[in-house]
């Protein structure tokens, strides 16, 4: 490895110079910023309360103490966040993928008829829409309000993805594989399940985590939606009652004697609520980089 | 050669019938033949209609004066009343101004920033390097915009941010940033190239690493130095990619950020935090005025929709392969 990038150092007649220097240090603050803040709010979280009020806590915990996470993890109604935010998660991607397959796989076969116009009327929701307030009413109507399924049943459809996987099955599946497939008399059922959806593993793997992200980011939906049920309230959103509007105390809090500063519990809050994203990005990072480039080609 | 010509005419003759058949084959033939696929589309299509199609009848409202009493269609019609009423609004004004400046300045900084990096970022050597940064610069990108709202919070609030304890220890005045509307315009586009300064440049990596390596031969050859290499081979380059989105972000400027401005925004910060989303949000949802609202979000969703349709034959014009 060393060797080869210093062949092409030679080839190129480049040494090391004082521009090089100095891209790299931008780069690499370009860098810090994105990760110094994340560490000054964990050392924030994970300090005593004396030194947040103090000011005194930059890039490491003064008065190392795990307190504010077990006041976290004590506190039923940020367990029930999360808990809220998994299970809507989690139907969200399932019935997203399966919705984004059943459209994706007729709209790919060039013998269907009508093809262009149901296209059309897929693709036309991705430049018009009703707009906030007749969604809502929707919602309102179907009597979603304050259900989980307001965070589900709406945003299911995703016209981008299905482009996107439009665009993956017709390129990937040959046109043969399936000629020879319906010769042995297999349907578009046989067909769908038994050759194109393990053909499209990868691209299946990347529009579930586009989905799963998504959702999970999400908090404008839920802030419109649940407004009476707080239990149903997803993380996210609970995140802004209790950190950004600070409306909302903890329940511990209320309860015990002695109020801590809040700052080191909002905090944790945030460690807390970053934490599953940070858990998965090392592992999902490339899969959306794939994602990017498959969105940017267009058909 | 006869029999040639015959085989030829008996072919012509085939296709014919063949064709003429098709033409006769009305919907059943092709329902009966590929029913399956029909069928498929059966979920998508009921979810669309029911989720995405529904709602846009519920745009009339933008053009009754909606009382809940007498409910969605008993409502009377009052044709564009709710339009002219809403432009009158000095709301209106500000939130179409704010929309305009936020992403009109994001453009200036979110756009041009991954450009830069991207370029940066090329001239690394050592791919272990470039990797760690890599995944560093995409971070943000990761989180929502609460979390973001949140840390930025932490670390740029008046009384105890760390940014402003730094600024203090150094023997500097603590800076309201984002509790003056001035200061929080700045932090407002600072975070939005935070955020987007890594990602924004996967494209422009990619279109990067398409460059044949010839040309940067032939330019060291002529003697380019580094910046010469950029400015007259990368650069050049990607233009076209750079063009392309540059164009799409122009037909999405109406657009705005929701839950961008809502996560930052605070009491003390209203002259530049009303956008036109944020207004239908309180008209609609926090005061009940369904129909001003509706027509807000219908005013912007139009102007959106031509901006694209602009953007799109701008690009196509241009030789580019098109938006829609």
């Amino acid at each position: 490895m060393k060797a080869s990038t210093g062949n092409l150092a030679v080839r190129r007649r480049q040494r090391f110079d004082g521009w090089d220097v100095l891209i790299h240090l931008t780069v690499l603050v370009a860098s810090l910023a994105c990760l110094l803040p994340f560490i000054h709010v964990v050392s924030k979280s994970l300090s005593e309360d004396a030194y947040v009020i103090a000011n005194k806590v930059f890039l490491w915990p003064v008065g190392f103490n795990l307190e504010a996470y077990h006041k976290i993890l004590a506190d039923d109604s940020i367990l029930r966040s999360l808990y809220v935010s998994v299970i809507v998660t989690v139907l969200f991607t399932i019935l997203g993928m399966v919705i984004t397959i059943c459209a994706a796989y007729p709209l790919s076969r060039k013998q269907l008829k009508g093809r262009t116009t149901l296209t059309i009327i897929f693709m036309f929701t991705m430049y018009f829409g009703g707009g906030i307030i007749p969604e809502y009413m929707l919602v309102n109507n179907l009597g979603l309000l304050d259900t989980i399924w307001s965070l589900i049943l709406p945003s299911a459809f995703s016209a981008f993805n299905l482009l996107i996987m439009k665009t993956a099955l017709s390129s990937s599946i040959p046109v043969s594989l399936e000629e020879s497939a319906r010769i042995d008399g297999a349907g578009h059922f046989r067909i769908l399940w038994n050759i194109v959806i393990p053909l499209s593993k990868p691209i299946i793997a990347t529009l579930s985590l586009f989905y799963a992200v998504g959702r999970w980011n999400t908090y404008q939906d839920a802030l419109f939606y649940i407004k009476q049920q707080v239990d149903l309230r997803p993380l996210q959103l609970k995140l802004y009652y209790l950190v950004i509007q600070a409306s909302e105390s903890f329940q511990l809090e209320a309860t015990q004697v002695q109020l801590s500063n809040p700052e080191v519990l909002k905090a944790s809050c945030v460690v807390f609520a970053t934490l599953p994203i940070l858990c998965v990005y090392p592992f999902i990072q490339k899969y959306f980089v794939q994602g990017v480039m498959l969105g940017a080609v267009k058909e | 050669m006869k029999v040639e010509s015959a085989s030829n005419q008996r072919k012509i003759s085939i296709t014919g019938v063949k064709k003429a058949e098709a033409a006769k084959r009305g919907t059943a033939y092709f329902l009966r033949r590929d029913w399956q696929l029909y069928l498929l589309l059966m979920l998508p299509l009921s979810f669309v209609l029911a989720f995405k199609y529904a709602p846009m009848t519920g745009l009339v409202l933008a053009f009754k004066d909606y009382k809940i009493a007498r409910g969605f269609w008993g409502s009377d019609w009052v044709g564009f009343e709710v339009f002219q009423e809403i432009f009158a609004r000095h709301d209106f004004i500000r939130a179409v101004r704010n929309t305009l400046l936020l992403n009109g300045l994001d453009l200036v900084f979110s756009f041009t920033m991954p450009i830069v990096v991207a370029l940066l970022l090329n001239e690394i050597k050592s791919v272990k390097f470039k990797r760690a940064n890599q995944t560093l610069l995409y971070l943000p990108h990761f989180l929502s915009w609460i979390i973001i709202g949140a840390i930025a919070y932490q670390l740029l609030s008046l009384g105890n941010g760390a940014v402003n304890n730094l600024i203090e220890m150094m023997g500097g005045n603590r800076v309201p940033f984002l509790q003056k509307d001035a200061h929080w315009l700045v932090s407002y586009l600072a975070i939005g190239v935070w955020q987007s300064m890594g990602w924004g440049t996967i494209i422009y990596l990619a279109s990067i690493s398409s460059i044949n390596p010839e040309l940067y031969e032939a330019a060291i050859v002529d003697g380019a130095g580094r910046w010469r290499k950029v400015w007259n081979v990368t650069l050049p380059s990607i233009r076209v990619t750079i063009v392309t989105l540059l164009i799409m972000n122009l037909g999405k400027i109406m657009e705005g950020s929701f839950e961008r401005v809502f996560a930052l925004q605070n009491k003390a910060t209203t002259e530049y935090t009303t956008t036109i989303p944020v207004l239908v949000y309180r008209w609609g949802i926090e005061s009940g005025n369904f129909s001003s609202a509706t027509a807000l979000g219908l005013f912007q969703a139009v102007i959106g929709l031509v901006l694209v349709i602009m953007a799109d034959r701008i690009a196509k014009r241009l030789g580019e392969d098109g938006l829609i």
